[in-house]
């Protein structure tokens, strides 16, 4: 059971009406194990994220998230993974705390005062938490959504796009997170169609194009430059 | 399968057009507008079935998200709002000459079109969704709520107001009707009654195709 | 959820503003397309009163999930684990709150402005006005719902919206009128069990099919 992947899809496949954007679709994430998930805009990354995140059904083919249907069982499925998209899923006029507090009574999670603190301290929010999350930079709102996950302990993140938009800070402050949820034992995957960050964080470099998975390979030693070499060769060869 | 139930069908609506025109007599007080009951009458209760057809079908397809249960509540939902427009337009010309207007806000009249705008805004909702699967689930949720309105609606409008002849052929205690104008309405309806089962055998095996051609 | 939304809409009272605003703007235009005579309008008061409290029921409920898109939080309420019927009795006590508060408004700018004296048939108004609520939330909260995500919702919205509205409007107008005259409860007691039956039926069905909408 400890050997079997966290993350497994097979045959994927899912047509918005009439336009396939994935068809095919294999990949198997360990647990501790990271995935960049490269491809240019509109190569199904945001969907394939989506549909491990119980948010879309696919049309053909199966997701499983710890041995739970994506698409049958989505409510097994949604203790254990956090999406974190380009929206920060906070309510802009209430501030840091209430949003915490809100989103632990929908979850069902019980947190009282300090332990909602404490989650704020985990994500260096804590001096804000009297707030309106209007006023927050986006990597402060990056960090709200993700104290969430502070509180829920998903086995699995699902991030698209984690480092657009934020300052060095806030980056270097993700990449610490993000590398001691791996170390804790959990599965990334990061959608990201530049070569940031994500591909330092990554053990495998997994390519979407035409709508399926052109390159799956660890990462081993490659550089950026060596992986955006693959990139190109596979994207072209694609399309 | 389908071909001989529009065979069927065809002999029924023929036979019901001899049935209402030929065999069944004129009608005393009424004169021969009393024959477009053999058109109004039957239209009614197919859109009636029609609806009812929604509401299952509508029910399996949230209960096991069977895509074919969706196509038959999505083509009977159509035949529905077909046959209430059919039912309002016949009751219409019959109107004309009977009461002296068009349009009178009589209540069967009256809870006709009601379901008639409902389940028009029913396919409206599924024309403006594009991905499949959210429009079928958006339409079952409303399709189940809709049917549940219509008892609503029925009592509501009737007790509102009511001007139409009470329904004479469902009347206790017997029939106030002569034997060959039953004979005539009921040959009707068996036709009605495979009209649309025919439209609608299409219409799913069309939806069907359609789906697979997108998918 | 009815904690989170009432904060919410504490701090920007934007839908709030606007239904006062848009409550004195039908004033002028019943005043105007009515013209002064009393007896004209004591004879419309019913079905005026519930017109204002359904186009302004319109445009607030029309509003329900609006404040879910800011930030995907849409995604966010789906992905929380647990019930999620208790969002659409959170949304729908909201709503029935603001509905509530929309509608006391209304009728107090009715007796001033127009000045007809509602003060003894208050009670039996209330209930009336409580039932008609219900109904018209539960039915606006869920199809609110339906078409947050669907293009011309604004105009979608109304269009499923009212024809289902037909028997609570037709029982809460005919129960309003019974009661403006002075007639008792009793009196309209069909009415107001349709009204009960309705309330049950739209509730029940917005818990049973809430889950499904919810999903994307």
């Amino acid at each position: 059971m400890a050997a079997d992947p966290l993350i497994r899809v097979t045959g994927l496949r899912k047509a918005f009406a009439g336009h396939v954007v994935l068809a095919d679709v294999r990949l198997e994430v360990r647990a501790g194990e990271a995935v960049a998930l490269l491809g240019a805009n509109g190569a199904g990354k945001t969907t394939l994220l989506r549909i491990l995140a119980t948010l879309t059904r696919p049309s053909r083919g199966t997701a499983f998230v710890l041995g739970h249907d994506c698409a049958r069982a989505p409510e097994r499925v949604r203790p254990h993974i956090g999406l974190v998209a380009h929206g920060a899923y906070v309510y802009e006029d209430l501030t840091a705390l209430e949003n915490l507090r809100f989103w632990t009574a929908l979850s069902g999670l019980a947190a009282d005062g300090a332990v909602l603190a404490r989650a704020l301290a985990a994500v260096e929010l804590e001096r804000f938490a009297g707030e309106r999350v209007r006023t927050f930079s986006a990597g402060m709102k990056r960090r709200l959504s993700l104290a969430r996950f502070v509180l829920s302990r998903p086995r699995v993140l699902l991030l698209d796009e984690p480092f657009a938009g934020l300052d060095q800070r806030a980056k270097k402050w993700l990449e610490g997170y993000l590398e001691a949820f791996k170390a804790a034992g959990g599965a990334l995957v990061m959608a990201t169609h530049s070569f940031g960050r994500e591909l330092a964080l990554a053990d495998r470099i997994v390519i979407l194009a035409a709508r399926t998975i052109a390159l799956d390979t660890p990462r081993a030693s490659m550089g950026a430059e060596e992986i955006a070499r693959l990139y190109r060769l596979h994207t072209e060869d694609g399309a | 399968m389908t071909r001989a139930l529009g065979w069927l069908a065809a002999i029924g609506l023929g036979a019901g057009l001899v049935m209402a025109f030929g065999v069944a007599p004129r009608e005393a007080t009424q004169g021969n507008v009393q024959r477009i009951m053999y058109l109004h009458v039957p239209s009614v209760w197919v859109a009636y079935v029609a609806f009812a057809v929604v509401f299952v079908a509508s029910i399996v397809y949230l209960a096991r998200r069977a895509e074919r249960a969706d196509h038959v509540a999505h083509a009977s939902a159509e035949l529905g709002v077909l046959f209430t427009g059919l039912t309002i337009a016949t009751g219409s010309i019959w109107g004309k000459p009977t009461w002296g207007a068009w349009w009178t806000w009589d209540a069967r009249l009256t809870s006709v079109s009601i379901l008639f705008v409902m389940y028009l805004g029913y396919l409206l909702l599924r024309g403006m969704i594009d991905e499949g699967d959210r429009a079928a689930r958006y339409a079952a949720v409303l399709g189940v709520v809709a049917a549940l309105n219509i008892p609503l609606v029925h009592f509501s409008v009737y007790w509102w107001r009511t001007l139409h002849q009470p329904p004479s052929l469902m009347r206790p205690g017997g029939s106030s009707m002569p034997g060959v104008i039953v004979a005539a309405l009921l040959v009707n309806f068996a036709a009605f009654s495979l009209l649309y089962l025919y439209f609608l055998a299409k219409r799913v095996r069309l939806l069907q195709l359609e789906a697979e051609a997108a998918a | 959820m009815v904690r989170k939304d009432l904060l919410v809409e504490r701090r920007s009272k934007e839908t709030l503003n606007a239904l006062v605003f848009f409550s004195l703007l039908l004033l002028f235009v019943f005043q105007f397309t009515l013209g002064p005579d009393r007896e004209r309008l004591a004879a419309a008061l019913p079905g005026i009163l519930w017109l204002g409290f359904v186009l302004a029921g319109l445009l607030g409920l029309g509003r329900t999930f609006v404040l879910e898109r800011e930030n995907d939080c849409w995604d966010a309420l789906l992905l929380a684990p647990g019930d999620k019927s208790a969002i659409y009795v959170g949304k729908l006590a909201g709503n029935v709150l603001l509905m509530l508060v929309v509608e006391t408004l209304l009728l107090v700018l009715f007796t001033f402005f127009f000045n007809v004296d509602l003060a003894g048939a208050l009670p039996a108004l209330a209930l009336v006005v409580a039932l008609g609520t219900l109904g018209l939330a539960a039915v606006g909260t869920l199809f609110a719902a339906m078409t947050a995500q669907v293009r011309a919702r604004e105009l979608l919205f109304p269009v499923l919206l009212l024809p289902v509205q037909v028997p609570v409007l037709l029982a809460t107008v005919k129960a309003t009128e019974a009661v403006l005259l002075g007639e008792p409860l009793s009196a309209v007691a069909h009415w107001l069990k349709l009204l009960a039956a309705a309330d049950v039926v739209y509730v029940a069905a917005g818990v049973l099919t809430f889950d499904f909408l919810l999903e994307s």
